[in-house]
């Protein structure tokens, strides 16, 4: 026989892939494996997910690293009979690009991989608290470039070059930032890295500071050498204790190391780098708030102009950038602008780190360049939908953005496109929604937060958004008008329009977007008193399906309220205005005779 | 002077580089409303915090409107105040202000009086969409002894807590909460009892609505004159005279001496006397006391502490006393006309008319709040007795004479009673900054160099610059005067008489931007300091209307002394007239 | 540590890491610790490698990292065999670890669990 060498075969997928076939792969091949007695030559594992999840169940033989795609339970015979007995590969089933060619190795498959890591390139890589790791895999090299040779006009059109623009959610240029700080003179000047990440369901900035602090220490000197800064202050949430002791160590290191402190290197550069806390407030995201809350000042936003970087910190040129966009600067220096423009899409360059969350199976954080897809995210690298249901929307820029529907799934992800369907990039909080999310509620949920989070300086944020609340609050009741939705449409429009800070000026997003794309789902919870996706308690009603109960009288007593009654062995009624739609009789019913309309 | 083109409403206007929206269309005449933003232009006051959004407008390019308050004007900017997208969230941020505030205003005590009512007016609101769905934020009320808090009605234009903290310095008040729930309260909500709150009042001066209002205490007023077996004296401060015609509608700076001392009479009062002449009394004994320290300090003594520092102002007091106790030894130990007058007039003046101090009531008409809480001092008392019963405002004085029906403006003029009405005008001008340190110049002067002042008008000491200097020649003795009106200016000269680096001799303190023209308890400027300028100037035409000008040639306080006290700082006029000062630091208790 | 005083030595520092690091290749595991690995028991697997390693006489080692973003598979950590790529490991409890240091570690059989690498490197 063919197998000396022991082989193994992974199988993608199990029970949490969309079509569950995996699973069923999985056992024939095993069969297989058992029939011809080569069970202590070939095992058969469970692997995670290769990102191929439209081509899948995906199963990769190695050595070899053979990758068929598509492949069906009844296939397992051929697999083993042919490649693992006889050494011959599967034609039909080997992964072919979109071209056709049949790609056979994994290395080459690598480059049809979607997702590309630069910010996320060191995390679970390198020991964080172990500087010479992370010298090994080339922190310092670019501050080291920087300071052996380039002048700080040099690196700041590096910056501008490479087309970077701010991950915090704004987007705004990171050279141009950069230079407008630089042109600023004064006896001192800061570079903030804002690390108050606040977006729900998102942590890149974490991630990154547990897994890789010195790629944000090293890009703060870089910033502080362009713009002639000597000060760096690392704003961070004192949630985020891990990442807190992580940079300290790594501060420690590097100050130890003489890469950060007095005369940096032998260049004569001197930069500083403290840490200062936050109390996780969402607004003190926002630039202005963050430098007010650094101050010891109530942590709420100030007009701008002036901006941080004519006057910021104790009155002083400030540049604040995000950890993901400070993330990226050290191989912007080390492979050059052109390469990281090459990246991404003609006005969003480079990568964009997303947090998946909600009805997707793969939770966690991925890294595609600027340009991918929805669908790709979501189907190839999200491994699709949990349960296998439909995909409805996707919330992106957290309680600032706005959802993408299906008809969204084909654009390009980039700041200019999602802004252009009245979402946002925001920090890169994706999160998914299927058939069974109640969009209403949705804007609900994120109306929820940023009530909660708003500083309460102007009134359209700290009353407009409450009374948003409220009126989707009664939506979901039922109580709600049609006129209600214009007036709730007028009052989004106007707190975006009037709000002092970047809050309240998208606050509204989440109302506006989904109130544009499921209008109709709104209308029938106006005017139809129907929740669709059965999600508004109050719209719902509890029913017997006469043919269904047996009577069994087992929902009656279960029912906390008695709004149950009928005869043993006779039909029971569920009398709907006693009735607090708590679900303990269907839960109960053993004949599927309860249903929810 | 760089300056800046733009249009506003097509029109095309040329204004200093740095000026705002709001102004560059103030200039043509555009009058773009506004509601947190206030200005007290001539005391260098800005409330900036551009909250309430009322104030926005269009401007070309921009992708959401803009505050006209805080946004500068930039070269070729095209403006538009009222677009039907302006005035729609004009309208729109109204409704939801409103949508959050009482809907009392009948019974509020700011009605007719509050700028939030007249810009729902003004913006012609009519019924406020959603209200019976919308949560109102609701908040402890707080009562203190000079202030009333009712949060409720808070709309979070910041006025006070930027008088609190930038202009007084006395960070009783910031904002707390988030969200909806955002309000400006002392740390840890406690109440402004146990806060550093001085009771200046100036929160009180600002506040757009009725959520910060002075404690009402005409009913006791009212009560006391009502009882036939009470004797109820009333003293009237200086700035009362030259401000309350306002709240008849007279022009700003009207002086109502006359009317005001009648319509008290025709309140029931059985005396109507004058502060101005305690006063007075205040000069002979703060300008003995600084005499003596000068010349102690001139002969040598270490032990002579200069400067000394003025006491009359019950709100700089109190700041001295929660923040610098450790200079607690450096004021005068003068009371300040309020208690020196009560304290008179249930002694000398009640022996006069033979009845005990228990049957006399002292009313005061202050332009303060702190006030109220000054007479409710322990040592200001005999046996529970207060020398001073209470303490009412100018603006409750005016509501006084409203709900008396008396025809205020056609009042014939009265005069003072004797003794305690007599004054001079060094009395008069202790109701506006530097007046306290004029007056006291004029006596001291005399009694040091035992010469007779030619001139009586020092005006290097008058003006509203928030700290002020001078040097008056004292016969080759150069005395070196220092003034400050505003606790935060008050904070400058202390903390360089704590670091021994101040050269003045005698320091002037009012608490009050303006002094007590300005005080907490007068008919509010709503930003407008022509208004305070205007009463400064009526306070100094009734001094030199005055015929005696100089506190110790008043007749009866001469006669004061001749009969009663002996000499300025004797023994009876210490235990009397004086006062000792506490260490009131607060120490921080959290209560839950 | 001395610091470094130019960006040559920088290089010449690195270089020297290098070669320490490839002089003694031995099996390398890499337990993923951020808040996300910790959260689902990283700790208790970083321990138990560190442990039943040295009992069972394996020369390795055993470092903490932060995590690469597999949420949905935590704990996961990697294991790397001198000479090999890298494997990646998820949803590792006490007794797939055990199965990664009998099968994997010991004799480069792979086991439930193996998280592809799905995304290309900085220098791809």
């Amino acid at each position: 026989m063919m197998a000396r060498e022991k082989m193994q075969i992974l199988v993608c997928g199990g029970t949490t892939c969309s079509d569950g076939q995996g699973e069923a792969v999985f056992e024939n091949l095993n069969l297989e494996i058992e029939a011809n007695a080569l069970e202590n030559d070939v095992h058969v594992v469970h692997s995670g997910c290769f990102g191929l999840c439209s081509m899948g169940p995906v199963v990769k033989i190695v050595p070899g690293n053979t990758i068929y795609t598509k492949v069906s339970p009844d296939d397992a015979r051929e697999i083993v009979s042919e490649h693992i007995l006889k050494g011959r590969k599967v034609e039909r089933l080997l992964w072919k690009d979109p071209s056709g060619n049949t790609l056979v190795k994994e290395d080459e498959f690598a480059g049809q991989k979607k997702q590309l890591r630069i910010v996320l390139r060191n995390c679970g890589i390198i020991d964080p608290e172990n500087i010479e790791d992370a010298i090994a895999h080339d922190a310092y090299a670019a501050l080291s470039k920087v300071l052996a040779g380039m002048k700080p006009t040099d690196v700041i059109q590096v910056i501008k070059d490479s087309g970077l623009r701010g991950r915090g959610g704004g987007g705004f240029s990171t050279g141009l930032k950069w230079e407008i700080a630089y042109k600023n003179k004064a006896d001192q000047k800061y570079v903030v890295c804002n690390a108050d990440e606040g977006d729900p369901g998102a942590f890149m900035d974490r991630s990154v500071l547990e897994g890789d602090p010195h790629s944000v220490l090293e890009a703060m000197a870089i910033c502080g050498y362009s713009i002639e800064a000597g000060k760096g202050l690392i704003y961070i949430r004192a949630e985020y204790p891990l990442a807190v002791a992580r940079l300290r160590t790594a501060i420690a290191q590097a100050k130890e190391y003489g890469l950060l402190g007095k005369n940096i290197m032998g260049s004569g550069f001197d930069f500083d780098i403290e840490i200062r806390y936050g109390a996780g407030a969402f607004v003190c995201g926002e630039e202005t708030a963050l430098i007010h809350s650094m101050e010891g000042l109530r942590g709420e936003p100030t007009v701008k102009p002036p901006y941080p970087a004519e006057s910021g910190f104790l009155g002083k040129p400030t540049n604040v950038n995000n950890v993901e966009t400070l993330a990226c600067i050290s191989p912007i220096i080390l492979k050059g602008a052109s390469w990281f423009a090459g990246i991404g899409t003609e006005r969003s360059k480079g990568t964009k780190v997303f947090a998946l969350a909600g009805k997707i199976n793969n939770v966690g954080l991925i890294e595609v360049p600027m340009g991918t897809t929805l669908r790709e995210v979501i189907y190839e690298i999200g491994g699709g939908i949990r349960k296998g249901k439909k995909f409805k929307a996707a919330q992106t820029g957290g309680p600032s953005g706005g959802c993408l529907t299906e008809k969204h799934l084909d654009i390009p992800i980039d700041f200019d496109n999602l802004t252009a369907v009245g979402s946002m990039m925001g920090s890169g909080g994706l999160i998914v929604m299927d058939e069974d999310d109640c969009m209403v509620q949705v804007a609900k949920f994120f109306l929820e937060f940023t009530v909660e989070e708003s500083c309460g300086k102007c009134a359209p944020c700290r009353i407009g958004n409450k009374r948003l609340h409220e009126l989707l609050e009664h939506i979901t009741k039922g109580k709600g008008t049609l006129a209600d939705l214009d007036r709730l449409k007028n009052m989004c429009l106007v707190i975006k329009d009037t709000s002092l800070c970047g809050l309240g000026q998208s606050s509204p997003n989440p109302v506006l977007s989904t109130l544009e794309n499921f209008r109709d789902e709104y209308e029938a919870h106006v005017s139809l008193k129907k929740c669709p996706a059965g999600q508004c308690k109050d719209l719902m009603e509890y029913f017997i399906i006469e043919e269904n109960c047996v009577g069994c009288t087992a929902c009656a007593r279960v029912c906390p309220v008695g709004a149950i009654t009928g005869e043993r062995k006779e039909p029971h009624h569920i009398n709907p205005d006693i009735c607090i739609k708590c679900g303990a009789c269907m839960e109960k019913c053993k004949f599927d005779a309860i249903i929810i309309q | 002077m760089e300056t800046i083109r733009l249009t506003i409403d097509n029109k095309t206007v040329e204004v200093p580089k740095g000026t705002t929206i709001n102004k560059a269309a103030k200039e043509i005449g555009i009058d773009i409303p506004v509601l947190c933003w206030m200005e007290l232009h001539d005391l260098n006051i800005e409330n900036r915090p551009a909250g309430c959004r009322i104030c926005v407008v269009e401007i070309d390019g921009r992708r959401n409107l803009a505050p006209s308050c805080a946004t500068k004007c930039e070269e070729g900017m095209v403006v538009r105040t009222h677009t039907t997208r302006v005035l729609n969230a004009r309208r729109t941020v109204m409704e939801f202000i409103l949508s959050d505030h009482p809907k009392d205003c009948l019974t509020c005590p700011k009605s007719g009086n509050c700028e939030l009512q007249t810009l729902a007016h003004q913006l012609g609101i009519r019924e406020i969409p959603g209200q019976e769905i919308a949560a109102m934020s609701t908040y402890r009320k707080d009562t203190s002894p000079s202030i009333i808090r009712d949060l409720d009605k808070c709309i979070l234009c910041r006025r006070c807590e930027m008088m609190c903290n930038e202009v007084q310095t006395v960070g009783a008040l910031s904002a707390v909460n988030r969200g909806f729930m955002a309000v400006v309260a002392p740390a840890f909500e406690q109440n402004l009892e146990h806060s550093t709150c001085t009771y200046c009042g100036q929160c009180v001066a600002v506040c757009p609505t009725g959520a910060l209002t002075e404690v009402d205490h005409t009913p006791e007023v009212l009560r006391a004159l009502a009882d036939p077996t009470k004797t109820v004296v009333v003293q009237t401060a200086p700035a009362v005279r030259a401000a309350m015609g306002e709240l008849f509608g007279m022009k700003p700076g009207t002086l109502v001496t006359g009317k005001m001392v009648s319509a008290l009479r025709a309140l029931g009062f059985d005396y109507v006397f004058d502060t101005d002449f305690a006063a007075d009394l205040t000069i002979m004994e703060e300008g003995t006391e600084l005499l003596d320290r000068l010349n102690r300090f001139l002969q040598g003594d270490k032990t002579a502490r200069l400067p000394i520092l003025t006491s009359c102002c019950p709100g700089w007091v109190n700041f001295f006393e929660e923040y610098f106790p450790d200079l607690k030894d450096v004021p005068s130990t003068a009371k300040s006309p309020q208690q020196m007058f009560g304290a008179i007039a249930k002694s000398y003046f009640a022996d006069k008319i033979g009845i005990s101090r228990k049957d006399m009531v002292v009313i005061s008409i202050m332009p303060c709040l702190a006030k109220k809480y000054e007479c409710q001092r322990d040592e200001f008392s005999e046996d529970g007795n207060p020398d001073v019963d209470f303490s009412i405002s100018t603006r409750e004085l005016a509501a006084f004479i409203k709900q008396a029906n008396i025809d205020f403006n056609n009042l014939e003029d009265g005069d003072f009673d004797a003794p305690l009405g007599e004054s001079t005008g060094a009395g008069v001008i202790f109701g506006t900054t530097g007046g306290v340190i004029e007056a006291a110049v004029r006596t001291a002067y005399e009694i040091h160099t035992g010469k007779k002042l030619e001139k009586v008008d020092f005006t290097e000491l008058r003006g509203f610059e928030g700290v002020r200097s001078a040097t008056i020649d004292f016969d080759g003795f150069p005395l070196n005067i220092g003034i400050a009106h505003g606790l935060g200016n008050a904070r400058k000269l202390l903390n360089d008489v704590r670091s021994g680096k101040s050269l003045f001799h005698a320091i002037e303190v009012m608490a009050c931007p303006g002094g007590c023209i300005g005080g907490g308890g007068q008919p509010l400027h709503h930003g407008n300091s022509e208004i305070l300028k205007a009463r400064a100037a009526a306070i100094y035409e009734e001094d030199r209307n005055k015929p005696i000008r100089k506190s110790h040639e008043n007749p009866f306080i001469i006669k004061l002394y001749e009969e009663f006290l002996g000499k300025p700082n004797s023994e009876k006029a210490h235990h009397l007239l004086h006062t000792q000062y506490f260490d009131k630091k607060k120490k921080i208790v959290v209560k839950q | 540590m001395n610091a470094v005083k130019s960006p040559e030595e920088l290089k010449s520092i690195k270089a020297g890491i290098l070669k320490r690091m490839n002089e003694k290749e031995t099996v390398r595991v890499k337990v993923h610790m951020g808040t996300s690995g910790l959260a689902s028991g990283a700790r208790e697997i970083y321990d138990f490698f560190r442990l039943e390693l040295e009992k069972r006489n394996i020369q390795a080692s055993v470092t903490s990292t932060g995590d690469m973003g597999y949420s949905f598979a935590e704990p996961t950590l990697e294991v790397k065999r001198p000479g090999e790529d890298p494997v990646v490991f998820g949803n590792v409890d006490k007794l797939r670890a055990d199965e990664i240091i009998e099968k994997y570690i010991k004799n480069g059989e792979l086991v439930d669990g193996v998280l592809p690498a799905n995304y290309r490197t900085i220098n791809q």
